[in-house]
């Protein structure tokens, strides 16, 4: 994840805008997802209170995320688990694919891990010569597609369901019948999916919530291919950003409140799995070898800066489905792996601003990601604070700053504000009565889409003062 | 829905207060301003109009040219701390500028910081001010089918809602109407609408399609700024839909 897609983002979004299964898919889904947390939220009696909780709970591990890292690890290890750390992405690869190739493995199953899309796991084992399935049914088909996820929890929310049958039919040779309606192609990546379950040395997976205390690991899920993927093959590896830790089971009960309710407005994930070591020898299943692979590739210098708060982030999606911009221009525009308004500080912010500095400004600064945010996170606050450093180091164009900066000097000079009001009022009233549809330079983007207002002729300030008033 | 006289705040009923006339509202739509001196008046409230104004800096800020920003927020602190009257600003993106960006962004000067927060303790947006300071309900009469917008600065920033909604309330003679996504939106963003007009654009288009879907004839905003970016949106499409600031509404249909 250190560069974008080769095409700036407005390029890409500006595709996105006229893309028309985009736009059909992401009306139905992302409108469909707010009302379904604004439901479930509202539904808890202390909805609002859950959510003070749950920010009360991130803040403090963040605060003290070096002290409870320690305590999982030495919990995990304590419990049988191998803990490794990556201190980026390319660590983080060699080391999986270190630890697949020590267990010998050749077939590897995959539940949903947006950290593995995020170092790009799977490019590294396919080339080590392992087979690599992905079994969450939206990223099986990203895979199938040869594509990447759009959104943190719905991968595939860009796609339409005739987008998916023509991608079973291309690539699994499903007849008509496979993809007669969505029930059916589910059935139908469940019978692919099973005989790979079956087949698989190694599953990997993401990990929700690292709980400090107990050195246990909980992922939720809705497809059961999180259970099977860490229960089913003989090694086990779960990767996980470095702060995805919570100090007891207590503060994961307040998690796990919001986190499914802001997702997808479920009171709970349909699978809950809580893992806790290695099998043991009394266990009827499980893997023999546990790794967790704790990844920082960026996150570490979030820590103690204006941008700390936004490790707070647990993952729900919430802020992506909330945001007006999201909703026009889908996932991919933002070129990350995490998209949307929380994907617009994180991605700059552990990734490097210089490559990323357009997605701090892809956003109308409305607000909506702080309203809809489990944790509170204050992304507009993180977004300006983005776009000062753009500003300072010399990212943003030119013609923003130059402007703001003669604005500026007549703004802090009454005499010249006034001047510069009645010039350009004269040359408003030459060109026309009523407003432009034709601007040129910076502004041709605005009348493109909107008429510009005509200036009044008179003031309100000299309307007031020519009745003598102060 | 009719909000009791007690909303008001005891103690003593303002009796003057200082007009931030906003650069926008002052070369776009002057009608505003001068509907915001007349509900005012009507009130009793002496509306004074300090000397020296320009932009509080909030287009500044949101670009992250912190240094230009600061700059104008001081100019602006500087003018309105002449008098110790109330402020009163018709714009929701501007109240929250010098309610909690001015602070922020002048943060490394302790003395400036302070002066920052002394304007910011008695500062309001236009309905705030007539609803939660004054505990207007002033009776009006109006025509037509009005919808309200919640402008996002105001809604979440500054958590203005009841205010605008309550004086709607008392248009006597008009219909008020829900406006479906009320809360979304408008895609005006202030530089956003110039730096990334096609994106800015689609949210407008999604906004005039709600408008014409709600069947109001008027739209009732705290902000010039995305009424001039609605009205020019719904110009373009042909949409008959007037967008006016609220205060004009009241003070329109004042007896």
């Amino acid at each position: 994840m250190n560069s974008p897609s080769p095409l700036p983002f407005y390029t890409r979004a500006q595709r996105a805008l006229v893309d028309d299964n985009l736009q059909k898919a992401l009306d139905i889904a992302t409108g469909r997802m707010m009302v379904a947390r604004r439901q479930a939220i509202g539904l808890i009696a202390d909805g609002e209170a859950a959510r003070d909780q749950a920010r009360q709970i991130r803040a403090h591990t963040i605060a003290n995320l070096g002290t409870y890292l320690d305590q999982f690890v030495a919990n995990a290890q304590a419990a049988g688990a191998h803990v490794h750390f990556a201190a980026d992405a390319e660590a983080a690869t060699r080391l999986v694919v270190s630890l697949a190739q020590r267990h010998e493995v050749r077939r590897i199953v995959k539940g949903k891990s947006m950290v593995s899309e995020e170092v790009e796991l799977n490019h590294a084992l396919e080339a080590a010569g392992m087979r690599v399935v992905e079994t969450d049914l939206g990223e099986y088909v990203i895979q199938l597609d040869k594509d990447v996820p759009s959104h943190i929890i719905a991968p595939i929310i860009h796609k339409t369901k005739e987008q998916v049958a023509e991608t079973f039919r291309r690539e699994l040779q499903a007849t008509d019948t496979d993809v007669a309606g969505i029930p059916e192609m589910t059935a139908f990546a469940r019978r692919m999916l099973r005989a790979e379950f079956l087949a698989a040395d190694m599953g990997i997976s993401g990990v929700n919530f690292a709980v400090a205390d107990s050195g246990s690991l909980c992922l939720v899920e809705n497809e059961g291919n999180g259970r099977l993927s860490t229960t089913v093959p003989r090694v086990h590896v779960a990767l996980m950003g470095l702060e995805r830790i919570v100090p007891n089971a207590q503060d994961l009960a307040v998690a796990l409140r919001v986190l499914a309710r802001s997702g997808t407005g479920q009171p709970l994930t349909v699978y809950t799995n809580m893992i806790t070591g290695p099998r043991r020898d009394d266990d009827p299943d499980g893997p023999s070898d546990l790794h967790i692979v704790i990844v920082d590739n960026g996150r570490s210098r979030l820590l103690r800066t204006e941008l700390e708060e936004i490790l707070y982030c647990i993952r729900c999606g919430a802020c992506l489905n909330a945001c007006p911009v999201y909703q026009e221009i889908g996932g991919h525009a933002y070129g990350s792996v995490y998209p949307g308004p929380v994907g617009a500080v994180y991605t700059p912010g552990a990734f490097g601003l210089e490559p990323w500095s357009d997605l701090p400004q892809a956003s109308s600064l409305c607000g909506a990601c702080k309203e809809a945010c489990p944790v509170r996170i204050d992304i507009p606050r993180m977004l300006l604070a983005l776009r000062a450093q753009a500003e300072t180091h010399g990212l943003t164009p030119r013609w923003v700053g130059a402007g703001l900066h003669v604005f500026r000097i007549a703004a802090t000079r009454p005499w010249l504000f006034r001047l510069a009001s009645t010039v350009s009022r004269l040359m408003a009233s030459w060109l026309g009565p009523r407003g432009f549809d034709n601007l040129p330079g910076p502004l041709a983007g605005w009348t493109r889409h909107r008429h510009f207002p005509a200036m009044a002729r008179q003031t309100f300030t000299e309307r007031f003062r020519e009745k003598g008033r102060r | 829905m009719s909000l009791p006289a007690s909303a008001a705040p005891p103690g003593p009923r303002p009796t003057r207060a200082q007009l931030l006339v906003t650069c926008l509202v002052d070369h776009f739509a002057p009608d505003a301003a001068e509907a915001v001196v007349q509900v005012l008046e009507r009130a009793g409230v002496e509306v004074i109009v300090p000397d020296g104004q320009t932009c509080c800096g909030q287009p500044a800020c949101n670009a992250g040219a912190r240094a230009d920003a600061a700059a104008m927020a001081r100019h602006t602190i500087a003018l309105l701390e002449r008098d110790p009257a109330p402020i009163v600003v018709p714009s929701g993106s501007c109240t929250d500028m010098l309610v909690h960006q001015a602070a922020a962004l002048l943060a490394d000067d302790p003395a400036w910081e302070a002066r920052a927060r002394e304007v910011a303790a008695r500062t309001y947006e236009f309905t705030q001010f007539a609803v939660d300071v004054l505990g207007l309900s002033p009776a009006c009469r109006g025509a037509g089918t009005i919808a309200y917008h919640a402008c996002c600065h105001g809604l979440r920033g500054l958590g203005i809602d009841a205010q605008p909604r309550h004086l709607l309330g008392t248009v006597d003679g008009a219909a008020v109407v829900a406006l479906p996504e009320a809360d979304t939106c408008c895609g005006f963003g202030g530089l956003f609408a110039v730096k990334l007009p096609d994106i800015s654009g689609a949210m407008l288009d999604r906004k005039c399609r709600q408008i014409a879907a709600s069947g109001a004839d008027t739209i009732a905003v705290t902000d010039i700024s995305c009424a001039m970016h609605m009205q020019g949106g719904l110009d373009r499409r042909g949409i008959a839909v007037t967008v006016r600031h609220i205060a004009e509404i009241v003070a329109d249909g004042a007896a």
